[in-house]
């Protein structure tokens, strides 16, 4: 019993501030599960706003061979995009680094397949201070990458989950769940979610995960990290 | 016609004087004839006529196609060329040009020899001039049409001169002239001399191209038509020529920007795109050109955009004048939009558009464009960055994937029903089990653009055990005619 109200205090408590983590103007890394998943988009736009400013979205050539291109008619038409294809990883750094410098940006977005020499701790710093000093909100969408040395003050994981029940249609997928891992913050303690995403109403909830004692194989971390 | 003859002079391959050619445009129903060379006029060919009726006619005409749009900016340069005899010129209909020569006939010893002067120019050019000179520009067009050559229409004399004329010389529609005919109204003296009152009456409400009565008092002087003419676009140029041969040219690039920038400033102008052009001493010459989305005068945006591809120049053995030239120049006004000073933030977009363009090239810089189709990867094109906006297509979509592949890849698939949704798929060597399923959604070939026995498409969104989403098509039904079984693809991906 007190370890279910340890969890329902924590994700209380949290709920207010995984909102406003998403909403801030830093260098966020958001690293996809597995690579061909497009959580890790998903959950990236759902902290844009629908309809205002304009998106830069940098791809390297890796990245748009096996996950693909956006797509205006599910992402949402009404959303103005700069896209940027470029082979090499680096040239995607320059081109983010270059649109984080222009003051009409809603966010800028780069796509980067595993880990290339040039991202480093000091491209990721350079992006980091840029997307501070001029107040716009930068991702770094990450697949088959792993989470070394970086100045992002966020850094998510991202996986997907089953689907909520479709309202109409017990067959069919409904909004979609993610399982959300902020794996290093600066502004909040680290931890997992499931993330609900509500199309209908562009709103993100997070909860805490479903800690049922079959399924969750855990020591107790959860506990730990309570106040 | 006759700029198409002096290209293939200049070429090289122009064809003998006697070989019928046919300039042709695109009809109605049809290529149709637009223009003709002289022997193709005296076989009989004439323009209007559908090219596959002549060529049965004539077998052996050459038929080139009419480049009508390089024809008007001819034109509109032809324009500007005719300053050289007078400040005042417009163009006139497609294939006209007015000069309004008043006050500087005597520059070239009389009005006669201007005429012969004229008529021997643009023979320089390849191009044959039909030249009258008149008080008025309607009875300039009549005589310069219908008239004898180089004919002078002396002041106070329009009506004698003209009256000889057809009624077509009035710049009527085919329908007014064709009804004049029928009235027994076949020149212009005739048509004058019918009492005004009863013409007046008979066209009381017609528009100027059918009223006789209007063009008629045009031609005669009685309405003013003044030529209103159009100013030329000035043209900027910064140039810096070095004492000594230098290897590169960054220095003196800033100094440059600033010149040219100022030039446009001064007049209010603004350039689209911009040309470095540097002369070796040796005698080549290089160029390379920067785009930008809007116009703009920023010597230090200018300046920026040519900064990764000044590398690009072969110095050899060095060069001693370098020229920056404006292109596209427009006139643009100075807003500003903001209570502080500061630039707009579509300012600063478009300028993100040139560099990021100017560094990766235009093939890289895009921007979605929507287009009416239900096929999806037609759904969406990508245009440049850099290309003006057109309009969207308004669609509401359904159910869509975030993510589209590149192109579509096969999975292989076990499925409980041919026409159901699979059960399990093999992608990229992992399997997927299915859990839950939308569709299908349908999606037809479009027959006017898709080669004939593509197959339908029945799109599924399906969910497998992990959770992840994707969207599936099946190509095709069993027993559809058009190829084995079916086979499915992935297409994209939902959030």
């Amino acid at each position: 019993m007190s370890y279910l109200s340890a969890s329902k205090r924590l994700s209380s408590q949290t709920r207010l501030n995984l909102r406003s983590i998403g909403a801030q103007k830093v260098l966020s890394d958001v690293f996809a599960q597995t690579a061909a998943d497009a959580a890790a988009v998903g959950f990236v736009l759902a902290h844009l706003p629908r309809d205002t400013g304009t998106v830069l979205w940098a791809q390297d050539r890796l990245s748009e061979k096996e996950a693909g291109q956006p797509y205006m008619a599910g992402i949402g038409a009404e959303r103005s995009l700069l896209r940027v294809n470029v082979s090499r990883p680096s040239d995607v750094l320059v081109a983010m680094e270059d649109a984080l410098r222009c003051k009409g940006m809603t966010a800028v977005i780069g796509e980067i397949w595993g880990d290339p020499p040039s991202l480093d701790f000091t491209a990721t710093k350079r992006l980091a201070l840029r997307a501070e000093a001029n107040g716009v909100p930068c991702w770094l969408i990450r697949r088959a990458g792993s989470p070394n040395l970086s100045a992002a003050r966020n850094r998510w994981r991202i996986g997907s989950l089953p689907s909520v029940a479709h309202p109409h249609d017990a067959q069919a997928p409904g909004d979609p769940r993610w399982q959300v891992e902020l794996f290093r913050s600066r502004y909040a303690q680290p931890g997992t979610w499931v993330a609900q995403y509500d199309r209908a109403s562009d709103r993100l909830d997070f909860s805490a995960p479903r800690l049922d004692g079959a399924v969750a194989a855990r020591d107790g971390a959860d506990r730990q990290r309570t106040p | 016609m006759e700029r198409w003859q002096r290209v293939m002079e200049r070429t090289g391959n122009a064809p003998p004087d006697d070989l019928p050619v046919a300039m042709v445009a695109e009809g109605p129903h049809g290529p149709v004839i637009y223009d003709t060379n002289r022997a193709a006029r005296l076989a009989g060919v004439r323009p209007g006529a559908r090219v596959t009726d002549t060529k049965a006619v004539l077998p052996d005409l050459r038929i080139e196609y009419a480049d009508i749009v390089g024809d008007r900016h001819a034109m509109e340069r032809l324009v500007f060329w005719g300053r050289r005899w007078c400040p005042w010129s417009v163009q006139d209909g497609a294939h006209g040009l007015v000069l309004d020569t008043t006050g500087s006939d005597h520059l070239w010893g009389g009005e006669a020899t201007m005429l012969a002067d004229m008529e021997a120019a643009f023979s320089t050019l390849g191009l044959t001039a039909q030249i009258a000179l008149a008080p008025t520009w309607g009875a300039a067009w009549a005589l310069a049409r219908y008239g004898t050559a180089r004919n002078i229409c002396p002041e106070g004399q329009i009506a004698q001169t003209v009256a000889g004329l057809p009624t077509d010389a009035l710049r009527l529609n085919s329908q007014t002239v064709l009804l004049l005919r029928r009235l027994g109204l076949k020149t212009i003296g005739a048509l004058a001399d019918v009492p005004r009152l009863s013409l007046t009456r008979r066209f009381v409400k017609a528009k100027l191209n059918d009223n006789p009565v209007l063009r008629l008092d045009q031609l005669i002087g009685q309405t003013a038509e003044p030529v209103s003419s159009p100013d030329a676009t000035p043209q900027f140029r910064a140039y810096m020529r070095l004492p000594e041969p230098i290897m590169d040219p960054t220095p003196f690039m800033s100094d440059l920007c600033r010149d040219l920038c100022d030039q446009m400033e001064e007049q209010g102008y603004g350039c689209r795109r911009l040309f470095l052009t540097v002369y070796h001493t040796d005698g080549e010459i290089h160029r390379i050109e920067a785009a930008m989305s809007v116009h703009s005068r920023d010597p230090d945006h200018l300046l920026y955009l040519f900064r990764d591809k000044l590398d690009k120049i072969n110095p050899g053995y060095g060069f001693d004048l370098i020229t920056l030239d404006a292109a596209q120049t427009e006139q643009m006004q100075v807003v500003q939009t903001r209570l502080d000073g500061d630039a707009d933030e579509t300012v600063h977009l478009s300028r993100l558009v040139d560099r990021l363009t100017a560094r990766f090239g235009a093939r890289a810089v895009t921007k979605p464009k929507l287009r009416e189709s239900h096929v999806p990867e037609r759904a969406q094109g990508w245009i440049f960055a850099m290309a003006t906006p057109l309009e969207d297509a308004q669609k509401v979509a359904p159910d869509r994937p975030i993510r589209l592949l590149y192109s579509p890849e096969e999975v292989r698939v076990l499925y409980a029903v041919p026409k159901g949704p699979p059960v399990q798929f093999i992608w990229r060597r992992q399997t997927h089990q299915v859990t839950r399923y939308a569709g299908p959604e349908r999606i037809a070939p479009e027959w006017w653009h898709d080669k004939p026995g593509t197959r339908l498409r029945d799109y599924f969104k399906v969910e497998d055990h992990a959770g992840r989403r994707f969207w599936l098509y099946r190509e095709g039904l069993h027993g559809d005619g058009r190829g084995g079984d079916p086979r499915w693809f992935v297409h994209g991906m939902f959030a």
